[in-house]
């Protein structure tokens, strides 16, 4: 066992001690999150592997196996720290507050010996600094999934196909259409007349913020395609400020059913099945028993 | 003409092109614009940003609030160091592309907003700056 590891197995107590009052005295921290009996547990162990490391002499490489326990507690914290919404400045003073307890013990202990405290000082800012890092590469990876996720689920709900009659399919656009999109959302409609053996497929764009000519493009591809499958296609959803834009474009969408409104679209798709919708009047039944 | 607020954003990717347009709109709404006027203003943009990406493989748009003969409105300038556009007034016209397109991005754009300036060198780059009003006049 080397000296210095001697002097912080001895000071352990302390050094825990500090270590808790720094976390403890950070403004930013979130007792909301965390209670105070559960961040002593986690920052005991943390400090006990960190010693065991030490003592065998190893200040620069975390990835040997001697810390294997550390880094795979700070790893755990930071992915937990960062699925429960922890800032990056909390999670990163996990690490760095201990550094500053560490060095706190050193520089009492080692009043006499400048040149070795200097010496030690350097080892264990390099280590814990190499921690550090550690902590933030985990804790953006775990905000990296996070978000990967909800890219999945994004991309799971934005383009589905509903049936809203007998023969008749909507398709609600919300967003941009870019090429990918537009392949998903072609692929999902054309296998849905398919499926369904439906006619009239009405594709709204309400929730499409802009069409510029790359989206008209697309949207021209997509009826183009339907149509060859002996569908029609009508497009909906088209806003005033939509329809302004298009005419200065210069996009020749004359060839296509357009609407304002779903509901216009459906009453068109109706009249082309030859369907209608009536109002009946409940009254007549009774007079007539009467 | 005064320069009212002014930023400046690199498109590199296309998934650039959505926080752009929603930053054109915000600029749109805080001076007022209308909903007619800011899609407008948008569709030009989204149009340019495009090229930007498709032919230059990206760039950097300018987007400054101005201020002239009390009237206020967005001038966004698209700087790109691609290829540059060898025959300018080809390009200006509709349902010309090189790129298997409808063709009507640039002359579209130039119809979208009020003033509309072009100057490509070729092998150099081109920079694009379009000016849009308030009010739309």
């Amino acid at each position: 066992m080397n000296t210095t590891a001697q002097v912080l197995e001895k000071n352990k107590e302390r050094i825990l001690e500090k270590w808790m009052q720094n976390q403890l005295s950070d403004a930013a921290l979130r007792d909301d999150l965390m209670t105070n009996d559960e961040l002593q547990r986690q920052s005991r162990e943390m400090l006990d592997g960190l010693l065991r490391a030490v003592s065998k002499g190893n200040y620069d490489n975390i990835y040997d196996t001697e810390f294997e326990q550390v880094t795979d507690t700070l790893r755990d914290i930071s992915i937990t720290r960062a699925r429960q919404g922890f800032s990056p400045r909390e999670t990163g003073a996990y690490v760095l507050s201990l550094k500053q307890a560490v060095i706190e013990v050193l520089v009492e202990q080692r009043k006499d010996d400048t040149s070795m405290l200097y010496q030690e000082i350097m080892q264990l800012n390099n280590l814990l600094d190499n921690l550090s890092i550690l902590t933030f590469e985990t804790f953006i990876k775990g905000r990296e999934e996070v978000i990967l996720r909800q890219t999945d689920e994004i991309s799971e709900i934005s383009t589905p196909v509903i049936r809203v009659w007998d023969g008749i399919l909507a398709l609600p656009i919300i967003g941009t259409l870019d090429s990918a999109r537009t392949q998903v959302v072609m692929e999902n409609l054309l296998q849905e007349i398919v499926n369904t053996g439906s006619n009239i497929a009405i594709l709204d764009i309400s929730g499409v913020p802009a069409v510029d000519s790359l989206v008209a493009q697309h949207l021209i591809k997509t009826v183009s395609a339907t149509r060859l499958m002996g569908a029609e296609c009508i497009i909906s959803g088209i806003r005033a400020e939509i329809a302004q834009t298009i005419v200065h474009l210069g996009i020749d969408l004359s060839n296509i059913k357009t609407k304002a409104s779903l509901a216009s679209a459906l009453h068109l798709a109706f009249s082309m099945t030859n369907l209608e919708v009536r109002r009946t009047e409940r009254n007549k039944g009774l007079k007539l028993m009467r | 003409m005064i320069v009212m607020t002014k930023d400046t954003m690199e498109i590199v990717r296309e998934q650039d092109v959505v926080p752009f347009r929603n930053r054109v709109r915000e600029f749109g709404t805080r001076i007022g614009m209308s909903l007619v006027n800011q899609t407008k203003l948008i569709t030009a943009a989204s149009e340019l940003v495009r090229n930007m990406l498709k032919y230059a493989s990206g760039g950097r748009v300018i987007l400054e609030v101005i201020s002239h003969n009390a009237k206020t409105g967005i001038r966004l300038t698209f700087q790109d160091e691609g290829p540059g556009i060898a025959d300018i007034a080809m390009a200006m016209r509709d349902g010309f592309s090189t790129g298997r397109s409808l063709g009507l991005g640039l002359p579209g754009a130039k119809r979208l907003v009020n003033e509309f300036d072009l100057k490509s060198n070729p092998g150099v780059g081109t920079t694009v700056t379009v000016i849009h009003w308030k009010h739309g006049r």
